[in-house]
């Protein structure tokens, strides 16, 4: 099986890679990472500092760990929301204009990430649109900079960009409720909003935790929508991986960094790793 | 029995106000509609405006100054099609993600096959780990593959190119696995069998019969492949060497941090046309051959991955 072979050399390697580097040692004078291949060798003490910049002070690293969970839980939050209106919508209501919400709710899958936050930045800058529109509807009167470092531009952005990830899950498992139960649910006298509490909901809850962990993982290791949408004031946990990554002396610490949020995502993603099997040995 | 039916509809409107439109059970999602168009206008109108300031007139990516094709191919230095860097930068994509492609698809095809009809201890474990390269963030696969390729391959595999494909190659491994494993279990076992009851080596089966029934499957991939190449940023940006092994997304990236033109826009106008026609063919091959299987034309199983 060449694919597992593959799999072994270019994905487990590197993580093995990584451990060697956090648990390495730098270079002197290049300050070059020096990996320690052997675990019996490795050293914890780059590991340890920086865990240490997370909760010792002066814990220069904790605002942005801070930061990373209200970031991604209140963009996570604004994709459960929309995404489930949507998609609700879109599975019971749309009706002949079915295949074409279809397609434009698939769209954006196509579109690369970057440009939609490219765009977003074009839209934003102080002479862009979204300020002319809020001027023409005399909410501001001045330009907004929004790209000054506003957290609510960068969780703005991090739900634009991942929000399809939740809404086609969220369909499909919509999509597949029959309109029977809810009538059934109707007939036996509940109302539609208890309907929808007490059938649909629990039905679709599979999906929703499933959507939220597919759409929280990418942003945990996000760094180019606050780059791009943000500044330094808006940093979160991928921009001190990316930072340190390029920075001389630095590597082990990079590495480290890499371990520290594989710890953080490992739950959701053995979580959702378990579900998506469990999915598929029902159907 | 029809008087009864009508009753609450018609009884309806009677009810004015907030209050009887809530109660009604028939009026319409208009709430739902709303969010729903509100929600598409938001998710497509912003690239809708990028893509027409490619054809800005001035400098500017945010205020319209006129129409003009300078930005694509008329000024001699600057436009996409003639700033030496932006068409390293094209080629090096498409260079990237048909080289992906031709590894990515046939490993991938080779894998699902591999676990699915091999039951046994090594199966699992593999499939564990191909599902963990398609959930993981891309950000902790990149910087790894990055030290990787600074360490302990550093004589064996320069950043650059080759580097590059080897790291994009992995991480969209899973697609094929995963589009041609859904094809395997809904074709079942049956026909190889078949084969190989009517005189076939298993070899010969896999090649006469499974592979022919895959290849809608096959093509998908591909498609989805190539597409999601074109649109790779991260793992590519790790692995990038000399500056012409920079793809168009770390481009426009490094542009869009700095002081972009609309030559920008207009290359990520070519990437979205490339993937959009890309999948516009996946799509409309899988449907054809997919025909008379039962799951044919389902837009939604073809990107529900």
């Amino acid at each position: 099986m060449p694919g597992s072979l593959w799999l072994v050399l270019l994905f487990l390697l590197p993580f093995y890679t990584v451990l060697s580097v956090a648990f390495g040692t730098v270079e002197p004078f290049f300050r070059t990472p020096l990996p320690v291949y052997q675990p019996w060798y490795w050293s914890f003490a780059t590991f340890s500092t920086t865990l240490e910049k997370f909760y010792v002070s002066p814990a220069i690293y904790q605002p942005a760990l801070i930061r990373t969970f209200t970031f991604v839980f209140a963009a996570s939050l604004i994709c459960l929301i929309v995404g489930y209106a949507v998609a609700y919508y879109a599975a019971r209501f749309a009706g002949k204009y079915r295949v074409l919400i279809l397609v434009l709710l698939v769209a954006p899958f196509w579109i690369s990430y970057l440009m939609r936050i490219y765009a977003w930045q074009s839209l934003l800058q102080p002479d862009g649109y979204v300020n002319a529109i809020l001027e023409r509807l005399h909410l501001i009167s001045d330009p907004v900079l929004w790209l000054s470092g506003k957290p609510i531009t960068v969780i703005l952005g991090l739900a634009y960009g991942y929000i399809p990830f939740m809404i086609l899950p969220l369909y499909g498992s919509l999509d597949r409720i029959e309109g029977s139960m809810l009538e059934a649910g109707r007939d036996l006298g509940a109302s539609p909003s208890q309907t929808f509490r007490r059938v649909t909901l629990p039905l679709s809850k599979p999906a929703i935790l499933a959507g939220l962990v597919i759409v929280s993982l990418p942003m945990f290791g996000d760094y180019y929508t606050s780059n791009l949408l943000g500044t330094q004031r808006t940093s979160m946990f991928g921009n001190l991986i990316d930072t340190s990554v390029y920075q001389a002396g630095q590597g082990p610490e990079a590495g480290s960094l890499v371990l520290i949020l594989m710890v953080i995502v490992i739950v959701p993603m053995l979580y959702y790793l378990r579900e998506t099997r469990r999915a598929a040995e029902n159907a | 029995m029809s008087d009864i039916v009508m009753a609450p509809s018609t009884a309806a409107p009677a009810k004015t106000g907030i209050r009887g439109w809530r109660r009604n059970p028939w009026r319409k999602p208009r709430v739902l509609q709303a969010v729903t168009i509100g929600y598409l206008l938001w998710s497509l109108i912003p690239v809708v405006i990028a893509v027409i300031f490619s054809f800005n007139a001035g400098r500017s990516r945010s205020t319209w100054q006129g129409f003009s094709l300078r930005w694509w191919t008329g000024d001699p230095f600057d436009s996409l099609f003639h700033d030496p860097t932006l068409r390293a930068a094209m080629l090096q994509t498409f260079r990237l993600s048909f080289l992906t492609v031709l590894i990515a698809v046939p490993l991938g095809t080779a894998f699902a096959i591999g676990i699915d009809r091999w039951h046994g201890r090594p199966a699992r474990p593999a499939n564990f780990v191909m599902l963990l390269s398609f959930v993981v963030p891309e950000m902790i696969l990149g910087v790894s593959l990055f030290l990787l390729f600074t360490n302990l391959f550093a004589s064996l595999v320069p950043l650059g190119t080759a580097a590059q494909w080897l790291g994009l190659t992995t991480f969209q491994m899973s697609y094929p696995v995963i589009i041609v494993r859904a094809r395997l279990l809904s074709i079942g076992p049956e026909y190889e069998e078949a084969a190989m009851d009517l005189g076939a080596k298993p070899g010969q089966s896999i090649r006469r019969v499974l592979l022919p029934l895959l290849s809608p499957a096959i093509l998908a991939s591909i498609a989805v492949v190539f597409a999601d190449s074109v649109d790779d940023f991260v793992i590519v940006r790790y692995l990038s060497g000399p500056a012409n092994s920079e793809p168009l997304s770390v481009k426009i990236y490094s542009a869009a941090r700095s002081s972009p033109t609309p030559a920008v826009n207009a290359a990520a106008t070519v990437m979205l046309l490339a993937t959009m026609a890309m999948i516009i063919v996946g799509y409309l091959v899988y449907r054809r051959y997919a025909k008379g299987t039962g799951d044919a034309g389902d837009m939604a199983s073809f990107t529900q991955l």
